[in-house]
């Protein structure tokens, strides 16, 4: 069935939106990831608009995690406290990230820029997770113990500590904040809620339990792509509400599916899995960047200064 | 004497010997939820007061012309190794859609001069005003390669069907992603390559519904716009986790 997005103004098969909801959300739900980096790419490959992509899902994203952070909520997992500080980061991060994104729409390089990002990210997070889960399958089968987190570190020196009682935490609020701006930045220019940076970031620079992690950085992303939403919706007209509710049912199903396939399989492995995933997708985008593109010219909406 | 001579002009003028008299199966065509594109089937027939004129027969030319807006044209070159947008020309006006349909090959049809003065071909009717770049021609050229490529303009050579010289029809396919506007239909009738009556008539296509309303909303309101977008996916968020808590106990 042909569905004609309002915004994005292309026809698509709404089985197909559904089934890559669908599929991304069995991933998320497997791996505990937002998914927003692997849907955004695969919506430029079925033809929507860059532009319309990472909009459209910056408001998905807020769908899912608020789906997430309810259960954690109820488990009490969510540091609220440390949420506010990451928030008033990613808050500015975002602002800032829309004025980029902007800028480089008017001169016809949001494409590229979005798409490096994306090569950037996803390579260096897909290697590092691949050898990390590849070392620690090597150690759980040699009965190793599992690393311990450090306990001071440079953190620790910086000036504005404040207490964080559900993290168990006493350090500057400078860190958060720089960490909030990044995953802000990132959430406008590439439509992803940022998850997979601020997860490791959390605990190995904040040293943040792992247990409050998750809940915690769901709460930040609800309100970062929530803003970032705002922002593209008011500035670019292009968040496409149609594309989202798709993306949205397709998603919510297959992370209930994924989160069950995620208990039966070991933890190790999925990483490993999920760590592939990332590299093929980068390295799809990669290579489009290093080939002989078919097309060379494209054409864009006109009237722009640049 | 003068009478006569007022006559004979007339009965001389080409022009008004032959007329289009032109209707189409809808002139209005509704963007839905669902659309996927639409065929819009183009009759007419020619009302001639005199009887057949000897000479070259009768061809029908018709072009269908969607609303214009200013492009950009990018192409990529290799920069540290990878493609990037380096140059751009900026066209003023490109019709969004161009469908050009003839009752014969091109040649047959009409002369270049008279192409020049109704822009009827893709070539002609994409203007391009103001361009400074030595090739800016690669990149009109590449615009109207691009949109072929996406079937938003075309040729149909010997897609008008003309029959007795009187009767013509054609269909005319519209792509799904249709762009809103009115669409200029203009009809050309040639003799020998000559013009000698022109009919334009403009098709509507509206987004309607929810398209419409949501498209509207987006460009008048925007932030309740957004704010819509949000609450739609909290009250999502939320739902689903209700529903498959429910599911599992």
């Amino acid at each position: 069935m042909q569905i004609y997005l309002p915004i994005a103004e292309v026809s698509v098969n709404a089985f197909l939106l559904l089934g890559l909801g669908g599929m991304v959300g069995v991933l998320s739900g497997m791996f505990g990831v937002g998914g927003g980096f692997l849907m955004t790419p695969l919506l430029f490959f079925i033809g929507i608009p860059p532009a319309v992509a990472v909009a459209t899902e910056a408001n998905q994203i807020v769908a899912s995690s608020f789906s997430g952070v309810l259960a954690h909520f109820r488990r009490r997992t969510v540091d609220l406290k440390m949420g506010g500080v990451l928030l008033v980061g990613g808050l500015a991060g975002a602002l800032l990230g829309v004025q980029v994104f902007n800028a480089l729409k008017a001169i016809g390089q949001v494409d590229l820029l979005v798409r490096l990002c994306y090569v950037l990210f996803l390579g260096v997070i897909g290697s590092l997770m691949f050898v990390e889960s590849l070392n620690a399958l090597r150690k759980s089968r040699k009965g190793g113990s599992v690393p311990k987190r450090p306990h001071h570190t440079w953190v620790h020196k910086l000036p504005f500590k404040m207490k964080f009682r559900t993290s168990g935490l006493y350090i500057s609020v400078i860190p958060p904040i720089l960490v909030g701006i990044l995953v802000g930045i990132l959430a406008a220019i590439m439509g992803v809620g940022g998850g997979f940076i601020m997860v490791p970031a959390m605990i190995y620079i904040l040293g943040m339990p792992t247990k409050v992690v998750i809940g915690t950085s769901l709460f930040q992303i609800i309100f970062v792509t929530g803003f970032t939403t705002l922002l593209h919706a008011t500035t670019n007209f292009t968040v496409d509400v149609v594309l989202a509710v798709l993306l949205l049912i397709g998603g919510v199903i297959g992370a209930q599916i994924g989160t069950r396939l995620g208990a039966r399989l070991q933890a190790e492995q999925l990483r490993i899995l999920l760590a592939l995933i990332v590299l093929v997708v980068c390295g799809k985008l990669a290579f489009d960047l290093l080939l002989m593109p078919s097309e060379l010219y494209s054409v864009g909406a006109g009237g722009g200064h640049g | 004497m003068i009478r006569l001579a007022v006559l004979f002009l007339l009965v001389a003028l080409p022009a008004k010997a032959e007329e289009v008299v032109a209707g189409m199966s809808q002139n209005r065509v509704q963007i839905t939820t669902n659309f996927d594109g639409s065929e819009i089937l183009i009759f007419g027939a020619v009302k001639r007061e005199t009887p057949l004129p000897d000479g070259p027969p009768l061809q029908v030319i018709i072009t269908v012309e969607g609303p214009s807006s200013p492009l950009t044209i990018r192409r990529k070159n290799k920069r540290f190794g990878i493609w990037i947008n380096s140059a751009a020309v900026e066209v003023d006006e490109a019709p969004s859609f161009y469908a050009v349909s003839t009752s014969a090959p091109w040649r047959d049809t009409i002369k270049d001069i008279e192409d020049l003065r109704h822009k009827i071909s893709i070539d002609r009717a994409i203007r391009a005003v103001g361009l400074e770049r030595r090739d800016a021609g690669d990149f009109v050229a590449a615009l109207i390669r691009i949109r072929r490529g996406e079937d938003a303009y075309f040729n149909d050579f010997g897609g008008v069907t003309v029959s007795e010289e009187t009767l013509f029809r054609a269909s005319i396919k519209l792509p799904a992603n249709l762009t809103e506007g009115d669409y200029i239909t203009r009809f050309f009738l040639t003799r020998g390559g000559e013009v000698i009556d022109t009919h334009q008539s403009v098709i509507d296509v509206r987004k309607v519904g929810l398209e419409q309303f949501l498209f509207n909303l987006s460009r008048q309101q925007p932030l309740i716009y957004g704010i819509m977008s949000l609450t739609i996916a909290i009250i999502a968020g939320w739902l689903a986790s209700a529903i498959f808590r429910w599911i599992r106990i």
